[in-house]
């Protein structure tokens, strides 16, 4: 995706083809404005009728540069701008840069922060799934699940504003802990959240799970086998879909996953309907993982002992945790100043992105708008 | 003068349409009733499927724009007509102008069949079903002349696949209309008829709907030409020419303005003119609910006062929204529109309830009524389903109604036959 000739070479864009009859191959630009690419990706599409021969996706139209402005920000003047990447899921990066940071400066959050982080955190993986439900669904043509899930998906960010009085972009982690102790209340509002969402999810799987046309349009549509996924560095529930039972909160236990019980839901196809069911699974055992949270709150201090001006012994460390999309890594390398020397982040968009054209190749015009929902990408992460 | 006078009165009494008396004085005055009715009909439609899809989705759908967003109709025309009207530099100016044109043609003129009653029809033509399937289907070479004179990527893949799949529905649509044609040949004098108007007359005389004759054979095709007229006008879950997530606006996408509209138009008077065609072949056309069940003068009395009572509910209910409105100065424009449109609709009720209109209204309220049916099944239809694929749009319309269409055909002919020749000869 750097040079426009090199990267579009395999699609043989320029050489003419030899026509059969008077047919041509049609190429056709599907964004970057485009209602079903969730923001602006570009997928440059070659079509035989309405079958995709080939597909090559442009990136960038977002790109901010966030990593580059990492260098010159304090660790703590970074933190807000983490939020701004995947900003549907904007609790669980800033606990990864957190938990990054964290890791450097060797200090541990306390339990109750450790706590509280997994409450919110799993809280985001709720909401950042309702939306790809919402929007996935729309994009194969199911208007009204959107507007369920996002009159959910209210009642979520309004604990947010109450805890951060952000909705969207909360920061709503310090390195070290927390900044605010929970709000008088907390524990009822999440424990009234998880008791009106239970059902909800029966709701939006009423309309969905057995309907013809759903089954139709999403079973077998888009494959991709658990090797490919390996092979492509593919995380998260598209990687769980296939059949890879990979979720780091188990696989490598951050923040306090180990001390709560939770299931790893798995598909076998790797079809879009798997991952449909797999994250269905997941906003589940969210809610258990929650449940044990909200439930086990201890009492304690919400911030460890950490210097205000931040100078991490000169070294490098990588971490990452299970976002709603995939496996969000960071990796820091410090020079011993009070700004990094070099942030650089995985996001699981980029990478699962790229998992695009294996799972279209051979499909239909359409199938590629299911695809791109089902994958799951926000662009504001995948160009960073 | 006396003579024009006594032209225009000569109609008066007749039991035929104006277009079968001959009469063209009487027919131009009903093709406007038409051309206005369905202009209102498509305006109430509008803001009906916005109001009803938006409480399906728990939301409130317009309430801006007059009380209730009763007036969004209106803004929304106003606002299409003083749009620019684009004509992209690369398109191909005349057909691009010409092909809005075509579809609405297509989608009105149909309407010169439709009965609304046993003489409120423009004219009664002999061949009236086949008439309505020939030039509805007209609408579909304007479909593809916006498509191709668009030159343009999207417009064109949505034109194909439009036309494919109104060319393959309408060859099951054409069967299950065959089975009820065939149906019409069950009279006393053993002829079937193509007319819209003898159609519904036929179900009269059997005293039974085709829906319910040759159970379930009426319903079966009743059932295919359901699922088909929904593909035929390309709304949801057919709506692939048009499939907003994948092709942006289909066919359509380089249209704006006025022309825009027109097609917007085209598409809401043709969803009401395959209804028409339904609920004349099986629903029994402009007859009134439970004819044999609840029958005798009595139950026709009380029949007749559906068309007012449904006005004065809906005026109650203009009325009982507008005492619920926020009693606050801003409000009280919007309260004092509703409840005039409340007393207004209230005064249409009252009147329909004087026998002499009531008489004459009532063949066209239960058409309506059963049109609007239909009407609400589209919208919920689009707020339920997801969309099919080409493909599989393909496949259902040949590979299943095709050969339902075909199989409740021939079992439709041997019953018919055998009721003929064996039970009743």
């Amino acid at each position: 995706m750097t040079d426009a000739n090199s990267s579009l070479s395999h699609l043989d864009l320029e050489t003419p083809e030899k026509p059969f009859l008077d047919a041509n191959e049609l190429v056709i630009n599907m964004g970057p404005q485009h209602p079903a690419t969730h923001g602006v990706l570009r997928v440059i599409l070659r079509l035989d009728g309405e079958k995709v021969l080939g597909l090559e996706c442009v990136i960038g139209y977002l790109h901010r540069g966030v990593e580059k402005i990492g260098e010159h920000r304090t660790y703590t003047m970074f933190n807000p701008y983490v939020d701004r990447m995947d900003y549907v899921a904007a609790v669980s990066n800033g606990l990864g840069y957190c938990e990054t940071v964290e890791k450097l400066l060797n200090v541990e959050a306390p339990p109750r922060a450790q706590h509280v982080r997994v409450v919110l955190t799993e809280l985001n993986r709720i909401a950042s799934h309702q939306l790809w439900l919402g929007t996935h669904a729309l994009d194969i043509g199911a208007i009204t699940p959107l507007f369920y899930t996002f009159r959910d998906r209210e009642e979520i960010l309004k604990i947010y504003e109450k805890y951060c009085g952000a909705r969207l972009t909360t920061h709503a982690f310090r390195i070290g802990g927390l900044q605010y102790e929970t709000y008088a209340g907390f524990e009822k509002d999440v424990k009234n959240f998880l008791n009106f969402f239970r059902p909800k999810i029966d709701e939006y799987e009423e309309l969905l799970t057995t309907n013809r046309i759903w089954l139709e349009r999403t079973k077998n549509i888009g494959r991709i086998s658990a090797p490919d996924c390996i092979a492509l560095g593919v995380t998260g529930p598209v990687l769980r879909a296939s059949g890879v039972k990979w979720d780091l909160r188990k696989a490598q236990p951050y923040a306090n996953y180990k001390n709560f019980d939770f299931d790893i839901p798995t598909g076998q196809n790797g079809d879009t309907y798997d991952r449909y069911l797999v994250r269905m699974a997941e906003m589940r055992q969210s809610v258990r993982i929650i449940e044990q949270a909200i439930d086990a709150l201890p009492e304690g201090p919400i911030i460890a002992k950490v210097p205000k001006v931040m100078k991490p012994a000169a070294g490098e460390v990588y971490h990452s945790i299970e976002a709603p999309k995939g496996e969000l890594g960071y990796f820091i390398v410090s020079d011993g100043s009070t700004q990094p020397y070099r942030v650089r982040v995985r996001p699981p968009s980029f990478v699962n992105l790229q998992a695009l054209e294996v799972m279209c190749r051979g499909q239909l015009v359409a199938d590629v708008i299911a695809v791109i929902g089902t994958l799951d990408i926000v662009l504001g992460e995948v160009d960073r | 003068m006396g003579q024009i006078i006594q032209y225009i009165e000569s109609y008066l009494g007749s039991d035929k349409t104006p277009g079968a008396a001959g009469n063209m004085f009487w027919a131009l005055v009903y093709i406007m009733l038409v051309f206005v009715g369905l202009s209102v009909a498509v305006i109430a439609m509008n803001w009906l499927e916005r109001k009803i899809l938006a409480h399906m989705q728990v939301r409130l759908g317009p309430m801006r724009v007059g009380p209730h967003g009763l007036l969004q109709p209106i803004a929304d025309a106003i606002k299409l007509l003083l749009k620019e009207d684009i004509i992209p530099t690369e398109a191909d100016g005349f057909i691009f102008w010409t092909a809005p044109f075509i579809v609405v043609l297509a989608a009105f003129t149909v309407f010169v069949v439709v009965p609304f009653g046993p003489t409120h029809a423009i004219t009664d033509m002999n061949i009236g079903i086949l008439f309505m399937l020939g030039v509805s289907s007209l609408s579909v070479l304007g479909i593809v002349m916006a498509g191709w004179a668009s030159n343009s990527h999207y417009p064109l893949i949505g034109a194909l696949r439009s036309s494919a799949q109104m060319v393959s529905y309408e060859v099951a649509m054409g069967l299950a209309v065959v089975s009820a044609i065939l149906m019409t040949s069950l009279n006393a004098e053993g002829t079937g008829t193509l007319s819209m108007i003898g159609i519904v007359q036929a179900q009269l005389a059997q005293g039974e709907w085709f829906i319910f004759k040759f159970f379930p054979l009426g319903l079966i095709a009743f059932f295919i030409f359901a699922v088909a007229m929904v593909a035929e006008t390309n709304r949801a879950p057919f709506d692939l020419a048009e499939a907003e997530s994948e092709l942006t606006a289909g066919f359509h996408t380089e249209y704006s303005g006025f022309r825009w509209s027109l097609f917007f138009l085209a598409e809401y008077s043709a969803m009401i003119a395959v209804s028409s065609i339904a609920v004349t072949l099986w629903l029994g056309g402009w007859l009134r609910p439970f004819p044999n069940l609840l029958s005798g003068a009595t139950w026709d009395q009380g029949f007749s006062f559906f068309p007012g009572a449904t006005f004065l509910f809906f005026a109650a209910m203009c009325f009982f929204n507008a005492a619920r409105m926020p009693k606050h100065p801003l409000f009280r424009i919007q309260t004092i529109g509703l409840a005039g449109f409340g007393a207004a609709l209230g005064l249409i009720g009252l009147a329909l309830f004087i026998p002499a209109v009531s008489v004459r209204i009532q063949d066209i309220f239960w058409f309506a009524a059963k049109v609007a049916c239909f009407m609400y099944l589209y919208i919920w239809y689009r707020g339920t389903f997801p969309r099919y694929r080409f493909d599989q749009l393909m496949r259902m319309g040949w590979k299943v109604l095709l050969p339902m269409g075909l199989g409740v055909l021939v079992l439709t002919a041997s019953v018919a036959l055998l009721q003929q020749k064996i039970w009743h000869p």
